[in-house]
């Protein structure tokens, strides 16, 4: 039989800690998938972040650095002024960037920092057991707001995509989602234009990623999906946010 | 022999750093030590090397943890309260052992406190003021020449030990003015960086930079490996000066830094009224030379006075050195007021002729 199908080169044989239908094993792979087309795997540095995904240095078959809560773009910004001719990216989930991280993802896009983000929002702090995010939707139960998140007391979820589309060191900003075979390959193309954003040189790039996160919503992987797409998407519309590549053109 | 130039002590730090082969510098404004950024905002870009003015000192620190796990020589600068703010990275870098150089020009506390030179964050410094069981090499210049001189030294022990190093300043010594000559000095023979994070670049291996052991076990034996190095710290790279502690004084003065050069004036002053005093001047805070105590503890009658400007931190080690065997007792000013030659001497003659302790 021909083996038709394997593992892309930019994962390492580790088995994964994420929980069944988690959406992490998805992004991780297209991430690896891209750095692997786009050759750069041999200069890849990623900077892992606090969180479900704090343990993707084990991951990802690229040098990797596990960076503080929120600390990721800081850490990336050391890294590439640095090694300026690495390939840099974050993966961050919600809690991290848009939370106790939203100094240093604002200040790394502001300064045009020359990494890619790819920033996975799935509405909830997974790794500590469900609480509230800055992502989480109006109404939405979670362990620290169980009577649904009230606007009047926790305020309102940050759409992160369209605040950094704002800033001028943005060059490519796009959300996607994995709820679909054919969103997944869309995300797949935006992650791969974000990092040729970085390879040209023209600015910061950041691919927000709707997951889901079956565990701490107590759905199913099926019906997290269509969770998804009820709440999320309606929230957090899909699509291009800002693109200087083209203006480059 | 090099040639003397009159230079302000933030200024030479950067240009001792930059001579010490220093390729990336992060920071954030914040008095007394601006003019330190300064300088390396105008020198770094001409030599094509790193300057960055980050949005906080949360992020600088974790731009150096950046750099320095890709093997780069980098350096921060801050004072007190970003250095409190640092504290977080500092933990990490000391836990991933990364090698860097952090300047603290130490300005009066608690909170926002003071702008003045002040001495209150030896036990932040040397105690480790982030989380976990850390230590870091921490230097004490007393004159900008000896802090221009430490540079290369400090970045030479970060890159031996993996450490992050401290240079520890204060206000005085941050702004005043002094000829200083660098002079080339032969650097220490340090490992090949095979750990860092750089690009495999055909690796087979790839380099984590981390701080994270999940399994407690696998925690308590990256500590052991941390103790062991600070072991070895401790044992080969304290330093310290003695100063008239080649004969029997009536009494040893303990003080680092700025404290320290006050204390050499009160020395001369006391020789008038008939008075022998000895110095002992740490010149590393971390590790504490313990070493100089021993040398000292028989050729002192009335025992030991620590000078600080501070509350009393430093002599909690001089306590610890001396360990019970000699008096040891303390003057101090605070908030950033710098201790009058008159006033330590007046404490000195108490203890001699009053018994105060």
């Amino acid at each position: 039989m021909p083996i038709t199908f394997t593992k892309p080169r930019g994962l390492t044989d580790a088995p994964t800690h994420y929980c069944p239908g988690c959406t992490h094993g998805i992004v991780h792979r297209l991430v690896a998938e891209v750095l692997e087309e786009l050759g750069v795997l041999d200069k890849a540095i990623g900077v892992a972040p606090v969180g479900c995904s704090v343990l993707a240095f084990e991951y990802f078959a690229c040098d990797v650095f596990e960076a503080a809560h929120g600390r990721a773009p800081a850490v990336a910004t050391g890294v590439k002024r640095a090694k300026p001719d690495s390939v840099v990216f974050t993966y961050q989930g919600d809690g991290d960037l848009a939370a106790i991280g939203t100094a240093e993802i604002v200040h790394a896009a502001t300064r045009g920092e020359k990494i890619t983000t790819v920033f996975v929002n799935n509405a909830i702090y997974g790794m500590t057991g469900g609480q509230m995010a800055p992502t989480t939707l109006p109404g939405q139960v979670t362990e620290t707001s169980p009577y649904g998140r009230d606007t009047n007391i926790a305020g309102f979820p940050i759409r992160v995509s369209e605040m950094i589309s704002t800033l001028d060191g943005a060059a490519y900003v796009e959300r996607v989602s994995v709820d679909s075979v054919k969103n997944v390959l869309k995300a797949k193309m935006a992650i791969k234009r974000a990092f040729e954003c970085q390879i040209e040189g023209i600015g910061f790039s950041l691919v927000e990623v709707l997951s889901i996160c079956p565990t701490n919503w107590g759905l199913s992987p099926q019906e997290s999906m269509d969770w998804l797409r009820d709440h999320m998407l309606p929230y957090y519309p899909l699509g291009v946010k800002k693109d200087k590549t083209k203006e480059s053109e | 022999m090099g040639e003397k130039v009159l230079m302000k002590g933030t200024e030479a730090i950067g240009e001792a750093a930059i001579r010490a082969n220093c390729q990336c510098f992060f920071g954030y404004p914040i008095t007394p030590q601006t003019e330190l950024a300064a300088y390396l905002a105008k020198q770094m870009p001409k030599l094509n090397r790193v300057f960055v003015q980050a949005e906080s000192e949360v992020a600088a620190i974790n731009m150096i943890y950046g750099a320095a796990g890709t093997g780069a020589r980098v350096m921060t600068s801050s004072s007190s309260p970003g250095i409190s703010l640092m504290s977080e990275g500092i933990s990490y870098i000391a836990g991933a052992e990364l090698p860097c150089l952090i300047i603290n020009i130490v300005r009066g506390g608690p909170g926002l406190g003071s702008i003045q030179p002040a001495q209150s964050d030896y036990f932040q410094a040397t105690k480790g003021g982030g989380h976990g069981d850390y230590n870091m090499p921490v230097y004490a210049p007393s004159s900008i020449q000896e802090m221009v001189d430490l540079i290369q030294d400090a970045f030479d022990v970060a890159d031996l030990y993996r450490t992050p190093c401290m240079m520890m300043g204060d206000g005085m010594l941050g702004q005043m003015m002094e000829p200083v000559e660098f002079v080339l000095r032969t650097p220490r023979a340090v490992p090949e960086k095979d750990w860092a994070a750089t690009g495999l670049h055909g690796r087979a291996k790839h380099n984590v930079i981390n701080s994270l052991y999940l399994d407690p076990q696998d925690m308590e034996n990256h500590n052991i490996h941390l103790q062991e190095k600070f072991r070895r710290i401790r044992e080969n790279e304290a330093r310290y000066e003695l100063f008239e502690c080649d004969r029997d004084n009536d009494l040893m003065i303990v003080a680092y830094g700025t404290t320290a050069r006050i204390c050499k004036n009160v020395i001369r002053d006391a020789e008038r009224d008939g008075i022998r005093l000895g110095l002992v001047r740490p010149i590393t805070l971390w590790p504490f030379p313990t070493e100089a105590f021993e040398q000292t503890i028989d050729r002192t009658h009335f025992g030991y006075l620590t000078v600080e400007m501070s509350a009393g931190q430093m002599v909690e080690d001089v306590r610890l050195a001396v360990n019970g065997r000699q008096p040891v007792a303390f003057y101090g000013r605070m908030g950033g007021m710098v201790p009058h030659p008159k006033d330590i001497l007046e404490r000195v003659k108490q203890m001699i002729y009053q018994g105060v302790k």
